[in-house]
């Protein structure tokens, strides 16, 4: 398997703070890989880099093997790269329907009935003519993945999508997440639910003050004293 | 379909009242309702479906009029291309402030679109050619048969151009573009990770917006057989293009239209009865009202009571 993602030496300030100094992974197609690190690590920069929401200072990332990290980010959506919201940011005037209906018919021009398949696949589909306000926190982050489904991505980038949600829900998750990875899409997972995250990836990279500090299997970086001093508290 | 019918019974409707023996007045008070038809119209594509606040409705309408005085003084333009040239006009300056401010999020937005209506005075203040600050008397044309007086036939235009704003806007509405906008609206973080090309979405929106809004302002100066600054670029046509789509809703196409007629019917009637003064007055109070008890509109309020009674 050929590397998907390549992220090199990537740097982001804002003002004097530098939230990302000198990043580099490089992501394997079909990969479950999992980011970690305290808050104010730079996890979410890294991944709105990655995304387009925001533009790395100095670095560049390549996709597919073209730099794209000069790109907005709805031509990224365009070429493979969704992501869910850590705090989800439905679009609340329409229905969930409504809601896969936006990438489905801005990125992927497919069928509605594509977005019923999603829906049952992620368990949403008795609530699709639900308007999104009215949702539940689960059903919610089960949007945020869905809706980053219907832009038929070939990577994924889940943005704490279980944060606050209880033990069988975050299974459910976990489960519908899994599920995503064996049908082909590679998935970088941000979590702080260390058990979540520990579990489902291969290979996990730890962030502390914008550097990478430690990456390994997830074997490996429990066991790194790094890590335990930085994030794991130990 | 059931859309086009309805379109044509209203051109009809208005061609026939204007070829009807009615009171004069009525078709010099209809021509200023359907010009605000028109403006909160164009208005609602980039404030109602993007969400984004267009305080300089003012600065669109007003280089409309400007770009019609130049072309009839000039040229003797006829009132067609004055109309389709100040529609380029506003296109123009729709997508230039689109290209300067629409990276410019909410509030930033709305202030900026404020200084372009200052900006826009200022300009034509100095502007000799076109009268400066006194302005400039103009004598209308001859009137077109069938037509028996100029206001007349100004009233049909007019009715022209609302019912070519509001295919535009319905147009929008249904299309994919329609959807994008709404996305807008509700998280502009969240269009773009959809795909949504947020920033052409936008400018789309505003030239078009900017498009119509000139074109409602090409009659005016022949409509008062004079052009000034201070009226034509009065913040009172963006007070007004805000408020008719807020109080008739601006989810949907009809909002504005609704909005229009009813706000613009009002105005009229208290500036008859009551006083010129009052009318801003009374477009202050129901929109406040509006924003606190309905802020969906009528549009909004009607769509409650047929679900509650259904």
């Amino acid at each position: 398997m050929g590397s998907l993602l390549q992220v090199n030496d990537v740097s982001k300030h804002f003002g004097g703070f530098t939230a990302l100094a000198g990043v580099s992974l490089d992501i394997v197609e079909g990969e479950r890989f999992g980011l970690i690190g305290p808050n104010g690590s730079g996890k979410t920069t890294l991944i709105n880099c990655i995304s387009g929401a925001l533009r790395n200072d100095s670095g560049s990332i390549r996709f597919e093997g073209s730099e794209i990290s000069r790109l907005p980010a709805y031509q990224r959506t365009r070429r493979g790269i969704a992501r869910s919201f850590q705090i989800p940011r439905p679009f609340h005037s329409m229905s969930v329907l409504e809601n896969l209906l936006v990438p489905l018919q801005y990125v992927a021009h497919g069928k509605e009935e594509e977005v019923f398949e999603i829906l049952n696949r992620i368990g949403l589909a008795d609530k699709a003519q639900t308007l999104s306000s009215q949702l539940s926190q689960v059903e919610l982050r089960k949007l945020e993945l869905a809706r980053a489904m219907a832009a038929r991505p070939r990577l994924l980038i889940s943005d704490e999508a279980m944060a606050g949600l209880a033990g069988a829900e975050v299974d459910e998750m976990l489960e519908i997440l899994f599920r995503l990875n064996a049908s082909g899409i590679t998935i970088i997972m941000i979590e702080h639910i260390m058990q979540a995250v520990m579990r489902f990836s291969q290979r996990v990279v730890c962030l502390d003050a914008g550097k990478i500090i430690c990456e390994g299997t997830p074997a490996a970086i429990v066991q790194n004293p790094d890590v335990q001093r930085a994030y794991l508290g130990a | 379909m059931k859309y086009s019918i309805g379109a044509a019974v209203v051109l009809i409707a208005a061609v026939g009242a204007a070829l009807s023996g009615m009171n004069e007045y009525f078709f010099y008070a209809g021509y200023i309702v359907l010009t605000f038809v028109v403006l909160a119209t164009a208005w609602n594509i980039l404030g109602g479906y993007a969400g984004y606040v267009n305080f300089g409705t003012g600065a669109f309408f007003g280089l409309g009029s400007y770009s019609a005085v130049v072309l009839f003084k000039a040229l003797s333009a006829p009132l067609a291309v004055q109309i389709v040239a100040a529609a380029a006009v506003g296109a123009a300056l729709g997508f230039g402030v689109g290209i300067m401010t629409l990276r410019l999020r909410g509030i930033f937005f709305a202030i900026a679109t404020v200084a372009i209506l200052f900006i826009m005075e200022t300009l034509m203040v100095n502007w000799r050619y076109v009268g400066g600050a006194t302005g400039l008397q103009l004598l209308r044309p001859d009137v077109m048969a069938p037509f028996a007086s100029y206001t007349r036939m100004l009233f049909v235009v007019m009715a022209l151009l609302a019912l070519v704003a509001v295919s535009v806007a319905r147009y929008v509405q249904v299309s994919w573009i329609g959807r994008g906008l709404r996305a807008i609206r509700d998280s502009e973080e969240a269009a773009e990770a959809s795909g949504v090309p947020t920033l052409r979405l936008k400018l789309f929106a505003c030239t078009v917006s900017g498009a119509l809004m000139g074109a409602a302002g090409a009659p005016m100066p022949m409509y008062l057989s004079f052009i000034e600054p201070a009226s034509s670029f009065s913040l009172n046509w963006g007070v007004s293009a805000l408020a008719m789509p807020m109080i008739g809703g601006t989810a949907h196409w009809i909002g504005p239209v609704v909005g229009a007629l009813l706000l613009g019917s009002i105005q009229q009637i208290v500036t008859v009865t009551i006083s010129n003064e009052i009318n801003v007055l009374v477009v202050g109070v129901l929109l406040v009202l509006f924003v606190v008890l309905a802020p969906d509109g009528i549009v909004g309020l009607f769509k409650k009571w047929v679900r509650y009674f259904r």
